[in-house]
């Protein structure tokens, strides 16, 4: 079996593999259904019903997908200059730490200055987390998946030391969780009454500048010219090394971003879980939206959707909500090689 | 207690050894697919599912053994999902290998809240219990350590011998160790690169998953949720850390667990009062991250790790 | 030698026809091999003869057509087929595991998968009687990562010799080899042929082709146009049946030389692994003149290139461009000072196979006005001047948004050119700059090189083709394990004397630089 480059790809060839990869994972997940006794039907049914079928569902998969922008938009960066951030957990954390430890009392500015300031202060702990392991693959060539997977685990006992220890809540009852912000440190919410924070508004926006940065900046050429080819690169005169440490320096703060909006839009405090794996699942919007930053919208979007309605079918029929971690995990496999096949064509010897 | 006493004690080796058994299968998994040229990130989710499947067989009324032949074909399972993907297809072997855990770890969870609804705390099943070797086991401090484990340790340590020696006095061991160097070689000599790294995959995750089992079926006898808690990524970098040799591998493996077993029993010792036990539980982590980077010269890579193989490219 | 025409025909290829989606690579070839013959398959680069080497040694399936080996049909698509039915191929880009040593290079894949134990002891003396049969000197326990390339070749040969090969196929094996190294070369197929095996010569060098071989079949575009005993015809004939048309070389008029533009000064660098550094070389690049730097690949070509580039630094020694003070080098830098850089593969890194022309046509500008300002890009100006470059270079393509991966060599060479050339750059490294090109994309390569050098531009040219190097080069040097030979003059050397410094005999007489 070999693959054949296809030089001008038919619109059939370019739209029907990822919706049959899209069919298939339907089809995979009714069959799962099916094993848990349900009827498929019903299952994906009550998934779209919780996901957008009532104007609660819909700020609901809004919500779920605020943090996922963030992570998606750092793997996205990360991964388009073939840097393999796999630790976007800790440094989401990393922001949410620092939104606690400055917003919970520490400055006393009006939110207008505390705000931004949290941003920013929460985007350089999420940079410097990603540094760590960024130095040590361009200084010593350690490959950076196994490290940024580790700190994940390194970083999350830190935090939970952090919590029974200094940042505990005296108030707490005995629980690891940080006081809580105080109301200047909070995000308002978009519109009086309903559940949506600018937290979303504020991903959309880094969404937009990341796409501005990739496809108008000097170092958006440069991240996609490192990561398509870093050899060529360097004999160009690109200095890949600085290319690799800024492209650090963004994704971990996009990250970071990520466990700032969660404390100051959701929780209000911050707790070991936080973060139900936003971090990972971030690597999944990237891929499903092919590293394209507006695409990451669409993707977490998607991906929240799937979510958000497990959970609620999950209540209503007893069918587990690993149901929705599987559907994504297949949606994945086969849309990359989905992709594949409308460039690529199979032709035998 | 202090240090020297905890090292001399026959039963800190009895649990380092016990402890690096599930980190011997994996590495040894991991170092098969990698030495034939693939980065299998789905280890993490195939021990989990290995772990799983194989307490389930028992669970279930199949023997031990069988159990662990179940454990082991699910394992293969994965990894035929994997190579398919990233050998003939040739896709990016790190987004397939997060794909492929991500799939295990979750169908794993599914199947678990399927079989067993309403537990609350996890049902045990008649795990492996040691056998004492005659004789040898009543040595001072060896014995209780080397020749007083279940039969799955035995099973991993005669492992390492049997991959060096297929690797590096077989035939097929030589293909394998071809393949990950220049594919083209061995395509040229009229073998299959495409069955020679699919191969691979497939038996080091069944490896893998016999590692997980051990969790589940020998270590401990229940299975339950973040059990394997990343020593799949730590096997990672032992492959690293062992240069890509199992007898390294090996020494790597004991030496691991060694720490590992060392700071459970510190946390009980006066220092280890002060110390939050945090503190203990990151350093399995760090150690690894050090062992990275102090292999990090890298010169024996295996050449054509992670580069896809295109039969004859124009 | 037994009569050529009345000998057994060991290998018939029948109507082989290939097609890569609308490129038809092999047309209808036919070809016959006799038993004790050497069959020279001629043809200049992207005529087919690799792919229909490839479709004989089972890499790739014909479309039409049959082979047959002494008589009996091979199975397509099976290099194993192949191998079994007595076919050897020596490929061009030697197909050896570097970590492995040349035992097990050599009996890779020769027993089958499920032995328990490999039998090592038969396989050293059966090794040792072939080195010593056919001339072919080699340890068998060295790590092939360690040898040279003429000893690599040594393995490859072995490797099909092992498996009792009687068919031998050969392709460009002299592309790499000094002079002295090809004549062993030729001795060893010389020894092949009196014990009965046949062989097929892949070449597109003349002079080597009447050498060696009893018979030439010259393939253009996939079709077979000529077949000639050797013995009659001559080179011209061969050109000109090779190109379809009577073929001039371009006359090179000498360049008249100027100030140096670019100077080692007893430059060291470190070795990297097999590749030799450089060893105290001096070296002098002077406006209106083409530097030709001769040798086989390895010998520190790299080195030298890297460091023009801008890719490395002199641990010892001085890099002189003639400013006061080169402060930080570094191949932004290298550009800044007029160095125009052709690397030696297009394809790893002079481009980027999934940028589009104008992506790639900005590589080394993308950062300075006009292409960009302040760190935002200008893509309007940028494209503007692809389009130029895409006219004033002649390059075939759809447009400047195509995926440079689309192009054929030629073609992206030509961009690599343009992109070099407009910055009307004082100082040339030209790389291998016509390796796999075809001899349309070669003359215009060399012409703009030559217009260059007129222009007053220094041109170092580094080339395993010494024909290439003896045509074009104003000035000579050879370059054997890091060290640089003396210069010489234009027309003041033959290849065989040459051949003497590739070698690196010449160096060791005390003929070499004072350091």
């Amino acid at each position: 079996m070999r693959l054949e480059p296809i030089a001008n790809p038919s619109l059939a060839r370019s739209t029907l593999p990822p919706v049959l990869a899209i069919v298939a994972t339907v089809v995979v997940a009714s069959l799962l259904a099916m094993l848990a006794g349900a009827n498929p039907f019903a299952v994906l049914g009550l998934i779209l019903k919780g996901a957008a079928g009532s104007q609660f569902a819909v700020l609901e998969t809004l919500n779920r997908a605020t943090p996922l922008i963030f992570t998606g938009l750092a793997v996205a960066v990360a991964f388009r200059a073939r840097l393999w951030n796999i630790g976007a957990e800790a440094q989401l954390y990393a922001g949410a730490l620092m939104t606690v430890v400055l917003g919970t009392g520490v400055l006393s500015w009006p939110a207008a200055a505390l705000l931004p300031t949290l941003v920013l202060v929460s985007m350089l702990a999420g940079a410097v987390v990603l540094l760590i392991p960024a130095l040590l693959k361009v200084r010593f060539g350690v490959d950076e998946v196994v490290t940024t997977l580790l700190f994940n685990f390194i970083f999350l006992l830190f935090i939970s030391l952090l919590l029974e220890g200094p940042l505990k809540d005296p108030m707490g009852m005995g629980w690891p969780k940080s006081e809580r912000l105080i109301a200047e440190a909070r995000l308002p919410r978009i519109i009086e009454g309903l559940r949506l924070h600018w937290g979303f508004a504020l991903a959309l926006i880094a969404a937009g500048l990341v796409w501005l940065v990739e496809r108008r900046t000097t170092l958006g050429y440069e991240m996609r010219a490192v990561g398509l080819n870093r050899e060529a690169a360097r004999f160009a005169g690109i200095p890949v090394n600085a290319v690799l440490i800024k492209t650090a320096l963004l994704s971990g703060g996009l990250a970071a971003l990520a466990g700032f909006s969660e404390v100051a839009g959701v929780k209000g405090s911050l707790t070991l879980d936080l973060s139900p794996g936003f971090g990972y699942t971030g690597i999944i919007v990237a891929m499903l939206a092919l590293l394209n930053p507006l695409g990451v919208i669409a993707a977490a979007l998607f991906v929240a959707g799937i979510f958000v309605g497990a959970d609620s079918m999950s209540r209503a029929v007893g069918v587990p909500t690993y149901l929705a971690d599987i559907m994504l995990a297949t949606a994945l496999l086969l849309m990359v090689l989905a992709i594949l096949l409308t460039r690529f064509r199979v032709v035998r010897g | 207690m202090d240090i020297f006493d905890i090292l001399l004690s026959a039963s800190f080796w009895a649990a380092a050894i016990r402890i690096a058994s599930p980190l011997i299968f994996a590495t040894l998994g991991e170092l098969i697919c990698e030495r034939a040229g693939v980065l299998n990130l789905g280890i993490e989710g195939i021990m989990v599912a290995g772990a799983f499947a194989g307490w389930m067989a028992v669970y279930s009324g199949l023997g031990l053994w069988p159990g662990v032949a179940v454990a082991m074909v699910v394992g293969m399972g994965f990894g035929a999902v994997h190579s398919l993907l990233t050998v003939p297809f040739g896709l990016s072997q790190h987004v397939v290998g997060l794909g492929v855990t991500l799939l295990a770890t979750s169908s794993t969870y599914y199947a678990y809240r399927l079989a067993l609804p309403e537990v609350t705390s996890p049902p045990k099943i008649m795990a492996f219990k040691p056998w004492e070797i005659p004789l040898l086991s009543d040595i001072p401090l060896i014995g209780p350590a080397l020749f007083s484990q279940t039969p799955l340790t035995y099973l991993a340590f005669i492992l390492v011998g049997v991959v060096s020696l297929v690797l590096y006095r077989t035939p097929l061991g030589l293909a394998l160790r071809a393949a990950g160097e220049n594919p083209a070689a061995v395509a040229a000599q009229g073998l299959s690169v495409t069955g020679l790294r699919m191969g691979a995959v497939i038996v080091g995750s069944g490896l893998m998953a016999v590692g997980g089992a051990f969790l589940t079926m020998s270590a401990f006898d229940s299975f339950f949720f973040e059990m394997v808690n990343g020593r799949g990524w730590i096997c990672i970098a032992l492959v690293v850390f062992g240069a890509w040799k199992p007898g390294k591998a090996l020494l790597g493996a004991v030496l691991f667990a060694a720490f590992d077993a060392l700071q459970i029993r510190v946390q009980q010792t006066p220092l280890g009062a002060d110390i939050p036990y945090q503190i203990f539980l990151m350093t399995p982590y760090v150690l690894s991250i050090l062992a990275l980077i102090v292999m990090s010269r890298r010169a024996e890579v295996p050449a054509a790790l992670m580069v896809a193989f295109n039969k004859g490219e124009r | 030698m037994t009569g050529a025409d009345t000998a057994q025909v060991v290998l018939r290829l029948d109507r082989i026809t290939k097609r890569f989606g609308a490129l038809t690579a092999n047309d209808a070839v036919s070809l016959d091999l006799r038993r004790g013959e050497v069959v020279a398959l001629l043809g200049e680069n992207g005529a087919g003869k690799t792919t229909l080497m490839n479709i004989l040694f089972g890499q790739y399936t014909a479309d039409e057509g049959q082979v047959m080996v002494m008589g009996r049909a091979l199975p397509p698509g099976n290099p194993r087929a192949a191998l079994e039915a007595g076919v050897g191929m020596v490929h061009q880009h030697f197909t050896l595991a570097d970590n492995l040593t040349v035992l097990d290079n050599v009996t890779l894949g020769t027993e089958p998968l499920w032995r328990w134990r490999s039998d090592t002891a038969a396989a050293r003396a059966k090794i040792a009687k072939l080195s010593a049969d056919f001339h072919l000197a080699v340890d068998p326990d060295a790590r092939v990562g360690s040898l040279t390339v003429g000893e690599r070749q040594r393995v490859e040969i072995l490797k099909a010799l092992y498996r009792e090969a009687r068919i031998l196929i050969l392709d460009e094996p002299t592309a790499v080899l000094t002079p002295q190294e090809t004549d062993d070369l030729f001795a060893t197929l010389r020894e092949a042929v009196a014990k009965g095996l046949s062989i097929v010569f892949i070449s597109h060098k003349l002079h080597e082709v009447m050498d060696i071989a009893h018979r030439v079949v010259i393939l253009h575009h996939g079709k077979v146009v000529a077949e000639m005993a050797t013995t009659d015809t001559d080179r011209h004939a061969l050109a000109a049946a090779m190109v379809g048309s009577e073929v001039s070389a371009p006359r090179v008029a000498p360049g008249t030389p100027g100030a140096p533009l670019l100077q080692l000064h007893a430059v060291t660098t470190p070795d990297q692994g097999s590749a030799p550094g450089l060893k105290s070389v001096t070296l002098s690049l002077r406006a209106g003149q083409i530097t030709g730097l001769a040798g086989v690949s390895g010998n520190g070509q790299a080195a030298l290139a890297d460091l023009i580039a801008g890719l490395s630094v002199p641990a010892s020694g001085r890099l002189d461009l003639g400013e006061a003070d080169l402060a930080q080098w570094s191949p932004r830098a290298a550009v800044e000072h007029g160095i125009a850089r052709i690397p030696e593969d297009r394809h790893k890194t002079g481009t980027i196979a999934d940028f589009s022309l104008t992506e790639n046509a900005i590589l080394e500008s993308y950062h300075k006005p006009p292409m960009s300002r302040a760190g935002w890009m200008n893509w309007p100006r940028a494209e503007a001047e692809t389009q130029a470059i895409i006219k004033g270079y002649d390059i075939r393509c759809p447009g400047p948004d195509t995926r440079i991966r689309l192009l054929s060599g030629g073609n992206m060479q030509k961009l690599i050119l343009g992109r070099v050339l407009e910055a009307n750059p004082c100082i040339i490294l030209a790389n291998q700059p016509v390796r796999g090109l075809d001899i349309g994309a070669v003359n215009y390569v060399h012409e703009q090189l030559l217009k260059a050098r007129d222009r007053g531009a220094a041109v170092l040219l580094i080339s395993e083709d010494l024909d290439e190097i003896m045509a074009l080069s104003d000035v000579i040097h050879v370059m054997s394990e890091g060290r640089l030979s003396p210069e010489f003059a234009r027309g003041s050397m033959t290849p065989a004397e040459l051949g003497v410094w590739m070698a690196g005999h010449g160096f060791d007489e005390g003929l070499a630089h004072a350091s």
